[in-house]
């Protein structure tokens, strides 16, 4: 059998990506029609370069749901004969099957590794920025709202941690003597704790004169919260539903850590110019809660910047992940993450580059979509 | 003024005293203390003989104290041994008791002993740092006058095709890490495959004789990343200056649009970016160790990377003292720049 060339090659790759294609045709047209009782969302129709950064977000969003159906070999499945061979390159003794994307040092398939590699990229970065939102905006909100004591210490504790080189941080977290002491756990037991705190708090501050009902919602979040907590912080769930892997645990918490004081400062900031506004001095002459115009008055007015802020730092968080596992210190050195492959693969680079070059480029687009995503958003926030 | 650069040099001294004893703990958990340990003594060493290992040598003294030795301004802790053999951090062979100085940390420019170099930290790093000065100099050459002509470019008329079109590229290469547009250029230009071969993937040979071959490569991806940022920020702020009533006052009394942008726009636009550009410096720290890993040109950060993998305590140390020293003298220098430009900030 022939080598593919490189137009057979892309529309095979098309054609592959074909439930990619489906989803991204019905969501738009969802979008498209439901747009004016989406808000924020809705308006992003206004703003090409929004829409073409949600385009191609989306586009690794479904990649990432779908990968089982794109990939053509088994990701970690090795096929002799097929090291480092060039894209385009028929698999011996299987008629019809190509590396689509070439085989990489240790012959595997490239194209179902990137495919699979969006996976774990989409699923660490989204949640590890969630828990960093959750720690900054609770943090935050209190430090601006609340000048003091504690504002200095945990402003100060902020720049302490922004002034820390990133890349040491990881080195000295993902270290093996720092996992025996057991420091990563702990910190993972203190900022998942982020989540549940707000989540009962919102529901507490909100369903305050009505106890019934509040004590049901708080009870629940706090019963599924610390279910959650237990699998993922100690790893004991007592049903087994909820595990984390301790390499994934160490990346996880190293990239929370790192995030949470920008949005701190972020969120501290925002705080403090809405805190002087009308109607939180309204709240407070109606003698609401601090917890209440905390989350429920000036939160809500905050949002604006921090859903930029949001897109913008998933594609940073991204990048980071990226950062680790280009210096081996990712999830595991098999897994076929993007910052691992490319690690992997840059080793042959000046021979064969086609080991790294497309997860090198699937990484920069998602950033790149997810910047002009948060381009859109912000263009259009503004406008009200 | 002066009160409040003392106070913000007082807070960046304290932060420096913080930020060196945190890794000083965390490099020198019992883990790592055992590796060393079985480095410098013996593989075979059992948990008893490394515990006297480290008895012997010091390390098993608290942390505090060892972080004040390390700082040097606690003695040094010394061993004399039966046969005459003196143990401890300050102590180098063949040299005898009394010439042993009894403060010998940091403050005494005494970095310690790496052990992965057998060199003195002091004389790795400065000589490391200054490969690296070389690529910084470089980069901030390149990148600076580029991404600020970028940003004024765009920020000059805001929403004509020429903004868009520098916007969109300042958008995509802050997209772009360097170990992404690094594994490009080089796929690109220096690879088989592609059989462009401009310029060399490799920095190596940039050591001791920098060229345009081997060191445009690195410098390129470097500014590349960084370039995007500054470019927005500049064309955010130029745009912000363009809209501001002296300008339309500049306009109506017919002054050119040209001396418009050169006499009245640009100085006020490029306060923000100058902060901008200085707090850009830590971010260029993770660069530097990528670009440098990526292109084997063996820098401070090539360094750092190998005293954090090898587990060189000492060299770690140094290096992690220089970068947190390089950061916060950054936002120092940035804070108070931001002070001296902006006439619309008092600082009582």
């Amino acid at each position: 059998m022939e080598r593919l060339s490189y137009f057979e090659i892309f529309s095979q790759i098309t054609g592959h990506f074909w439930p990619v294609w489906i989803a991204l045709v019905v969501f738009f047209i969802v979008s498209y029609v439901t747009r004016n009782y989406t808000g924020l969302y809705g308006k992003l129709f206004a703003s090409p370069i929004g829409l073409i950064g949600l385009g191609i977000v989306m586009f690794w969003v479904f990649t990432a749901i779908f990968a089982d159906l794109i990939i053509t070999f088994d990701p970690y499945g090795q096929i002799s004969g097929m090291k480092n061979k060039v894209p385009g390159t028929p698999v011996r003794g299987l008629e019809g099957e190509y590396y689509l994307l070439g085989g990489d040092r240790l012959a595997r398939d490239v194209f179902s590794r990137v495919v699979m590699g969006s996976r774990s990229v989409l699923t660490i970065a989204p949640a590890a920025t969630m828990f960093a939102f959750m720690v900054g905006i609770m943090l935050g909100l209190v430090a601006g709202y609340l000048p003091g004591k504690f504002d200095t210490m945990v402003s100060f504790l902020a720049n302490l941690v922004l002034a820390f080189p990133v890349i040491l941080l990881f080195y000295l977290m993902v270290s093996p003597a720092i996992q025996e002491t057991g420091l990563p756990t702990i910190l993972a037991a203190v900022m998942f704790l982020f989540p549940i705190a707000f989540f009962a708090v919102l529901v507490n501050s909100r369903l305050y004169t009505q106890p019934m009902k509040r004590n049901i919602i708080v009870g629940l979040i706090l019963l599924v919260g610390f279910w959650i907590y237990l699998g993922l912080a100690f790893d004991s769930d007592p049903f087994g539903v909820f595990s984390m892997d301790p390499n994934l645990l160490n990346v996880f918490v190293s990239v929370v850590f790192a995030n949470s004081p920008t949005i701190f400062r972020i969120v501290r900031s925002l705080a403090l110019e809405i805190k002087t506004r009308d109607y939180v001095a309204a709240a407070q002459t109606r003698g609401e809660g601090t917890w209440y115009i905390l989350l429920w008055e000036i939160l809500p007015n905050a949002r604006g910047p921090l859903i930029v802020d949001f897109c913008l730092r998933i594609g940073y968080t991204t990048i980071l992940l990226g950062t680790l596992g280009f210096f081996g210190l990712g999830v595991s050195p098999e897994s076929p993450d993007w910052g691992s492959t490319i690690n992997e693969g840059r080793k042959i680079l000046a021979l064969y580059p086609h080991g790294a070059v497309p997860p090198a480029l699937s990484l920069m687009s998602l950033v790149l979509g997810l910047n002009l995503l948060a381009d859109g958003l912000r263009e259009q926030s503004l406008k009200d | 003024m002066f009160r409040f650069i003392l106070r913000r040099l007082g807070i960046t001294v304290i932060s420096v005293l913080c930020l060196t004893f945190v890794v000083f703990i965390l490099t020198n958990l019992d883990g790592n203390l055992v590796k060393l340990a079985k480095f410098l003594g013996s593989q075979r060493m059992s948990a008893e003989q490394v515990d006297t290992w480290l008895d012997l040598n010091g390390f098993n003294q608290p942390d505090v104290i060892r972080y004040g030795e390390w700082l040097g301004v606690l003695p040094s802790y010394q061993l004399v041994q039966d046969d005459g053999k003196i143990l401890g951090r300050c102590t180098r062979p063949g040299v005898s008791l009394e010439d042993t100085p009894r403060y010998c940390g940091i403050f005494q420019g005494n970095w310690g002993w790496s052990v992965i170099f057998r060199e003195e930290v002091d004389s790795i790093i400065f000589k490391r740092l200054a490969l690296t000065g070389w690529l910084m100099l470089y980069v901030m050459l390149i990148m600076v006058p580029i991404a600020l002509v970028i940003g004024i470019l765009a920020g000059m008329r805001e929403g004509t095709r020429t903004d868009r079109t520098l916007s969109t590229f300042s958008i995509m290469t802050t997209a772009t890490p360097e170990y992404v547009s690094g594994v490009l250029l080089v796929a690109l230009f220096s690879s088989n495959a592609v059989g462009l071969k401009w310029f060399k993937g490799s920095a190596a040979s940039a050591m001791e004789n920098i060229t345009f071959e081997n060191f445009t490569l690195p410098v390129a991806t470097m500014a590349l990343y960084g370039m995007g940022y500054i470019a927005r920020m500049t064309r955010a702020s130029m745009a912000e200056v363009m809209t501001s009533q002296y300008i339309r006052t500049a306009r109506l009394k017919g002054v050119s649009f040209t001396a418009i942008v050169l006499k009245h726009a640009l100085r006020n636009a490029l306060i923000a970016p100058f902060t901008v550009i200085m707090l850009q410096f830590p971010w260029l720290l993770t660069g530097v160790v990528i670009v440098e890993t990526l292109f084997n040109y063996k820098g401070f950060g090539w360094t750092l990377v190998q005293a954090a993998s090898n587990n060189d305590i000492n060299l770690l140390l140094g290096c992690s003292i220089i970068a947190v020293i390089v950061v916060l003298i950054t936002q120092l220098i940035s804070d108070i720049g931001y002070v001296f430009l902006n006439p619309r900030i008092r600082v009582s």
